[in-house]
């Protein structure tokens, strides 16, 4: 069950580090994932099914999924729409053309070779999963710590972080948000293509609730491992993934049917929100906790006045008759 | 540049700096002219200080990279690595003048530093490429009175040192004595006194007062 996971979890990190670079790097919630997943899925199997190698056709679903990404940043910067309705746009305007795409809802493969097949057939299903998984989401994680550690990099960061002041450092912000969009959303697709090939086919319907699977794996993962170096960060992405799928199957596993994995999708995310709000919320508590024993002075008492300072002990009766 | 609330100042600098878009007219800096010209084109001459400390450094980065992002206006799409080899050295070197410890807190995210340091970054940062005008948007008004007179000192050397073309906003009379060699005041949008050298070494804070009252 949990190797099951780890293959599933690689197949769908790309989706994870392309929610991470939109909602972590730039900041904006981008709803293009819910169309962009699907788009990659359709153009890889269509490519497939119309003779095209899987690695072309995987590479095809991620260029798609740059194109879709780059309507959105167009859309949210030069048409200066709220990033949240350019990606609904974008979003809504895909069905119909993962639709054209597909030529029909469902289209599986047949006899095609999916990029699993090149490996020694000898090996179980399993570990074919997780080394394709494993090489796919390298490959992405090592162009990203690249691109991150370049000056296009440290733009794309500052323009997420403060764009005012990117632009009054020579940065052309609405390239950054574009190419962000553009890179974001290629991964995202070719977490569709993956998936796509892993399932055996492609559906029009495979892109609904992504981006809530996204942003819990981003937030699962970041519960995990926190750090500021960008790898690390990417790192958290894939075991946030993997921890995401493992849930699933473990409420899977309890009988849940497959109808209602959404709303547990959708708990997940609300826990997992929650979660480090809480943690936080402890941590300042214990901490003052701490400080004021260093400092000698009852952590009941501070709320009152220097009066009932001076006995803490009444403090709490005090508090009690009121 | 002083003048009431509403006067404005804030849209003339922000006009030049490229905020927004001027109705009419023409922008020339340094010979290029800059009237339809985005923010980030204007940078290659022109730096910037904002009020609010928060605006004129990331705070999420580190104090270094921040040092990078402002050290060159071009190149921001540049496929080479931002870190070479000689460069805490050369940025501590650039930070110790400041003496408020940030030469040793290169690595520290600039969200963590005080309003004070951070604005002493901001100005540093602003100052780094060289530029041919300066635009201070009342640069010290966030700050308590000692860190602001430390930022106005700080500003002073540093625009003598780099002979900076500087323009400077702000609301305090003596600070509008004291430096720079020429003094603009507005007022309903128009230029109603404009003073420089003896002339304005000359002039008294009564004088500028009855002015404004006027």
């Amino acid at each position: 069950m949990l190797i099951t996971s780890i293959g599933q979890g690689l197949l769908w990190a790309p989706l994870a580090i392309g929610v991470f670079i939109t909602f972590r790097i730039l900041d904006i919630p981008d709803l293009t994932t819910e169309g962009s997943f699907p788009l990659g899925a359709a153009v890889t199997v269509s490519a497939m099914v119309s003779g095209q190698s899987a690695l072309v056709a995987s590479l095809l679903g991620f260029l798609a999924g740059c194109i879709a990404g780059w309507v959105t940043g167009v859309l949210d910067t030069k048409l200066r729409m709220p990033s949240l309705l350019a990606g609904i746009l974008t979003m809504t305007g895909l069905y119909s053309i993962n639709m054209h795409v597909m030529g029909k809802s469902n289209v599986p493969l047949l006899d095609q070779k999916v990029l699993t097949s090149y490996l020694p057939a000898g090996w179980s299903l399993d570990l074919q999963t997780i080394i394709v998984g494993a090489v796919i989401t390298g490959i992405v994680m090592v162009a990203l710590i690249w691109l991150f550690k370049t000056r296009l990099g440290l733009s794309l960061m500052a323009t997420g972080n403060n764009s005012a002041m990117s632009a009054a450092n020579g940065i052309y912000t609405d390239r950054m948000v574009i190419i962000g969009y553009m890179v974001s959303n290629g991964c995202i697709a070719l977490s569709g293509a993956l998936i796509a090939q892993s399932n055996g086919y492609a559906d029009i319907g495979m892109g609904i609730g992504t981006i809530v699977i996204g942003l819990a794996s981003v937030l699962v993962g970041e519960i995990f491992l926190r750090g500021r170096q960008m790898w690390v960060r990417l790192t958290a992405m894939v075991v946030g993934a993997i921890i995401y799928r493992f849930l699933l199957t473990i409420a899977m596993g309890l009988g849940f049917p497959v109808d209602d994995l959404k709303i547990l999708s959708a708990g997940i995310l609300v826990v997992v929100i929650c979660l480090p709000l809480l943690r936080n919320k402890y941590q300042t508590k214990q901490q003052l906790k701490r400080y004021l024993k260093q400092i000698g002075v009852d952590s009941n008492a501070t709320t009152n006045s220097s009066l009932k300072r001076q006995a803490p002990s009444e403090g709490l009766l005090s508090r009690d008759s009121k | 540049m002083i003048g009431n609330n509403g006067a404005g100042k804030s849209t003339l600098l922000n006009t030049i700096a490229g905020t927004l878009p001027a109705d009419a007219g023409e922008l020339t800096l340094a010979g290029h002219k800059i009237t339809r010209k985005p923010i980030a084109y204007r940078s290659r001459w022109l730096s910037r200080v904002f009020q609010d400390p928060k605006m004129g450094t990331a705070g999420e980065l580190s104090v270094a990279e921040n040092l990078t992002l402002a050290a060159q206006h071009t190149g921001s799409m540049s496929l080479k690595r931002y870190r070479h080899h000689g460069q805490t050295a050369a940025y501590q070197e650039l930070l110790r003048p400041l003496n408020m410890g940030l030469e040793n807190r290169l690595t520290t995210q600039v969200k963590y530093l005080s309003g004070g340091q951070r604005q002493a970054l901001s100005l540093l940062m602003a100052t780094l490429s060289q530029p041919e005008l300066l635009l201070l948007d009342e640069h010290t008004a966030a700050l308590d009175p000692q860190t602001s007179q430390k930022v106005m000192d700080l500003t002073q050397t540093i625009v003598e040192q780099n002979h900076l073309t500087t323009m400077m906003i702000t609301h305090k009379m003596s600070d509008a004595l004291k430096y720079g060699n020429r003094l603009v005041m507005v007022q309903d949008g128009q230029i109603k006194l404009d003073v420089r050298d003896e002339e304005k070494q000359n002039l008294r804070q009564e004088e500028l007062l009855s002015l404004f009252s006027e």
